[in-house]
Parts: C-alpha cells; structure tokens; sequence
C-alpha cells in the first residue's frame, strides 16, 4: 500500500519512517513524503493511481491541506484515492469543510500511530 | 445806644446759631434766651428813660462780662472764644474807662483821650479778628467739605472694590473649576491613551494567538510522538540485545539519538515560541539589546501568518524572504521593532487578501519580506543602515489616503476591525525609539511596500 504524506513539517518523515519501521521492513507499507500541498499534486499527476491513500495536514503555507482536497475530488482522477485529512485539536471549522470537500477520514494532531495503523488494517 | 447790649445781644445770636443751642443745649438755650431779652429790656429801658443810663450801663457790663466768664469757663462753648476773643479788648477797656469814670472823675478825664485811642484800637482789633476768624471759618468748612467729599469717594471707591473682589472672586473660582475640568479631562485622556496603547498590543497578540498555538502545537506533537517513539524503541532495543544482535541494538540506538536530538530541537522551538509571545505581550522595557533582526522578522512573519490562517481558512499566500546574512545584530528594542514587523506583515496579508476577493484565480497573493545591510558612505559622517522591507502586491493604497495613514486612529478597515493605532505606533517606534524612518512607497493597483530604515 502507497501511502503520501503531506506535511510541511520535515520531521513527520522520520516519525512516519521509524513508527512504521517494522511494516516499512516488510513491505506492507510504502510512504512517500510531500513537504507542501503543491508538491502532492505534481507527484499525483506523475505517478497516477500509485497513491492509494493520501495523509494531508490542513495549515500550510502556500496551498492549503483543503485546496489539495478539493482539487483532488474534483480535478483528479477516477477513481480518486482516498484522502485522510490531519486537523488540530478542536478545529470544528477546517472539519466540517472538509467534510464538505469529500474528505474520507480524519485524524486530529498529535497523530495517534495506534489508531491509524487500525485504520489502515495493517495492523501487526 | 449801649455798647455792652449790642455786642452781647449779637454773642448770644451767634452762639444760639452757631451750636444749635435750641436743639442740642436746651438748658443753656433758655439762659440764653433770658439773656437776649435782658439785653433787649435794658436797651428799651435805657432810650425810654434818660436818667438810668448809669445803671442800665453797669447792669450791661454785668451782662457781657458773666457771657465772657461762660465762654470761657465753660467747654461746650469753646468754639465761640474766638469770636469773644475779638470782642474781649472793647468790653475790657469799655469797662475799664467806664469804672475809672465812676472812681475818680478827674483822672478819667485827664485820661479819656487814651481810652478812646485804646477803644479805636479794640473796635480795628475786633473787626480785623471777626474777618480773619470768618476766613479761618470758611476755610475749615471748605476743609471740611474736602474732607466729607473724599471720605464720600472713597465710600464710593471701598464700594466698587468690594463688588470688584467679588467679581474676581466669582472669575478665579470659575477659573479654577476650568481647570480643574481640564486636568481631569487630560488624566482621563491620559488614561485612555494607554488604555489604547494597551487594547492595540492586545489586538496585535489576539491576532498571534492562532499562529502561536499552531507554532507551539507542532513542535509539542514532535516532542510528544518521538518520546512515544523512543520508549517502544528502547523496548525493542532491550529485546534485540537479550536476542544477542549487538549490531541491531546499535542501529536502534542511533534511532534513539537522533529523535532524542529531535525532541530536544523542537522543545526548544516551543521554548523560543513561549517566550516571544511573553515578550510581546510584556511592556517594553525601552532597553536596546543586540539582536538578530533576521531571525526576528521570520518568527513574526511565520507567527502572523498562521495567525491569519487559523482566522481566515481561505488565506493563502506565497511569502518570499530574502534575508542579508551579514547584517549580525543590532541594537534595537527587540519587542518594539518586532511590533512594528508584525503590524507590516499583517497590514500587508490583509490587503493581499483584500485584492484576493476582487481577483480571479490568476491573482498570486505575495508578500515579501527582506532585509538587506547599507553600508556607512566612506569618508561621510553617515552611519550604516539596515533596512527592512515588507512588500505586498495588493491593491495599493491611494494617494489621498497614504497621506493619513499615520495618523492615530485612522482606518481603513471596517468599523471594529482596526484600532488605526497599529501604523501611528510603529511610526513613533521607529521614529522616537530608535532615530530610524519608516518609508512606505505604493502604487495603485501594483502593491505597497513599507521600509524601516534604522541607523546603526
């Protein structure tokens, strides 16, 4: 499973890496990694239907997390991948729209590792 | 015609006269009265009947002398002696020749040409003494009705400076209540003057508190997901070297380094966080400490616009930062400049956002941030400068408002939204506090760009 993160925050890269060394080490899992929402769309659209599933924070600079979201539902690809959106704590607001936008789950900052491996059944 | 009557018959006319003897001596008035008629009586007596001339004769000497004796015995007639004074000569030598007379007949006749003489002379003495005497009077009472004159003027004159005390008192009273109105206005002002001194800085800090909660919110989630971290790698760690794989253990220690040192790092990223919030919301302590201006711009630039995001999720912008390396630090008042940062940048977002309303999607929103190091002029007096640069490409500001926009309390945002504080204060800071310009250059429709220029 291809999953992309994207997340302007370098050190996600290595949390990710190393919370998931084991299913990383045997392959269950591939994460590539986008430092801003532009970059997530440009890799998209080289390397189509690669990406099963796409982690986005929502607060970056530049593109938001919810412009990726919408362009993705809307723009992108059939089928689109799933799209899981980060959200801080207690953001009604950045939720509720991007529910809006189509969004397929949520995770609210700090990442509980525990919960998204169970989300994503790959659970060891 | 007898002397002696006449003369008293006029003495007491004047007396009764001239102290109101009817009024204010009633006793002494009817004596006087008695006397008048005595005179009159004996006057009568003597024409009617020739042969009592001689005792109607000392009978009027009696009469003038006991009137000379009253006079002068008595107070209340003192200022009559005058006049009797005048009179005194003729009724002394009068009786004088008249007693000779009687005595000795012989000698008075040998004699009778000095009494004459000696009466002529008391009839001029008595007439000179009652014109000088009428002058003396005259002049008294003129005196006396110059005296009455002034003490009536100056009656007149305590009158009007009593009303004119009042008047003042009434004005200084009045005056001072005006100024004491006015002193508590200025207090008042005063007071309020700080109060919006203090609501601005609390505004600019209400507008960093979402960009701080997301700057201090990421590094904790670091510090937080790599201690989970670490502990299931020590876990793993312990496992690997029960299992006797030394070379694992190692790697896993490695592992064990590295989000330490990244726990550490993003501690102190929260740390730094913290305490420029602290520092913003602290008065300035007005103390000039050397400092990174570099590093200063990009907190606040990053802080205000996570700041604005959090408030607008709609807000986007490409932010560009061109920051001169060999500027080093420099002495400014770090809170205050960074203030004045922080308001250009945000002034600059809204009005990049304002532009985006009006825009299609081919509108960037940009805004720029530089500094850049302007070297002393050699052999001039001038000092080196920094600059730094807060550039939008939003709708500009026109030219019949960039005039005003320094001035407290002007704004062009929507009523609630703006203090019209934040542009007059960071030009007193800039200004005041630290001897530099603040510069702004724009330009319709293509973007504005506000320069600090500090010395250093």
């Amino acid at each position: 499973m291809k999953i992309l993160v994207v997340d302007d925050e370098r050190d996600i890269q290595t949390l990710f890496e190393q919370r998931f060394r084991k299913e990383i080490r045997e392959r269950r899992v591939e994460f590539i990694f986008a430092f801003a929402a532009e970059d997530a769309l440009s890799y998209l659209y080289q390397h189509e239907h690669e990406a099963v599933l796409i982690l986005s924070d929502i607060n970056m600079p530049g593109m938001s997390g919810l412009e990726l979201l919408r362009q993705i539902k809307q723009k992108y690809l059939k089928p689109p991948p799933v799209v899981m959106m980060i959200t801080a704590y207690g953001d009604a607001e950045n939720y509720n729209i991007a529910k809006q936008l189509g969004a397929d789950d949520f995770l609210t900052k700090p990442v509980d590792f525990n919960l998204l491996k169970e989300k994503l059944k790959i659970n060891s | 015609m007898n002397l002696q009557l006449i003369i008293s018959f006029f003495i007491i006319l004047h007396l009764r006269k001239s102290l109101q003897t009817a009024s204010q001596f009633p006793g002494w008035n009817k004596i006087l009265i008695a006397l008048l008629f005595a005179c009159i009586a004996l006057q009568a007596t003597e024409i009617s009947f020739r042969d009592t001339k001689l005792t109607i004769i000392w009978l009027s000497h009696i009469i003038i002398l006991s009137i000379t004796g009253i006079i002068y015995s008595k107070k209340i007639f003192y200022s009559a002696r005058s006049t009797m004074t005048a009179v005194l000569p003729l009724v002394l030598v009068s009786f004088l020749s008249d007693l000779l007379e009687l005595i000795n007949a012989d000698v008075y006749t040998e004699w009778e040409k000095l009494f004459d003489t000696a009466q002529l002379f008391s009839l001029i003495w008595m007439v000179t003494m009652l014109i000088t005497n009428r002058n003396q009077k005259k002049a008294i009472e003129k005196e006396r009705l110059k005296t009455q004159e002034e003490e009536r003027q100056n009656k007149i004159m305590a009158t009007l400076k009593a009303e004119l005390e009042v008047q003042v008192g009434e004005r200084t009273a009045e005056l001072t209540s005006q100024k004491e109105e006015l002193e508590h206005a200025l207090t008042v002002l005063t007071a309020t003057q700080s109060q919006l001194i203090q609501s601005e800085k609390m505004a600019s800090l209400g507008e960093l508190t979402a960009g701080i909660a997301h700057e201090i919110q990421n590094p904790l989630n670091f510090v937080n997901n790599f201690s989970e971290l670490n502990s299931e790698l020590i876990t793993e760690m312990k496992e690997a070297l029960n299992e006797g794989n030394i070379t694992e253990a190692k790697i896993i220690a490695d592992d064990i380094n590295n989000n330490e040192q990244k726990i550490i790092f993003h501690g102190k990223r929260a740390d730094a966080i913290v305490k420029g919030m602290l520092q913003h919301s602290r008065s300035s302590n007005g103390i000039k400490e050397p400092t990174n201006i570099n590093a200063l711009a990009d907190e606040y630039l990053r802080l205000a616009y996570h700041g604005l995001r959090a408030k607008d999720k709609s807000f986007n912008a490409t932010l560009n930062t061109d920051f001169d390396g060999s500027i080093g630090n420099i002495d400014i008042i770090p809170q205050d400049i960074g203030r004045v940062i922080l308001n250009l940048i945000t002034n600059a977002f809204y009005a990049v956002t304002e532009k985006k309303k009006q825009m299609d999607d081919g509108y960037e929103p940009t805004v720029n941030v530089s500094t850049a190091l302007k070297p002393a002029p050699v052999g001039g007096s001038m000092r080196a400068r920094v600059l730094i640069s807060v550039k939008d490409n939003g709708n500009g500001i026109p030219q019949d408002v960039v005039d005003k926009i320094f001035q407290p309390f002007f704004t062009t945002k929507p009523t609630g939204q703006g203090t019209g504080l934040g542009l007059s204060m960071s030009y007193d800071i800039v200004t005041k506090g630290h001897g530099g310009e603040l510069k702004v250059e724009t330009k319709e429709g293509e973007g504005t760009a506000f320069i600090i220029n500090l010395p250093v």
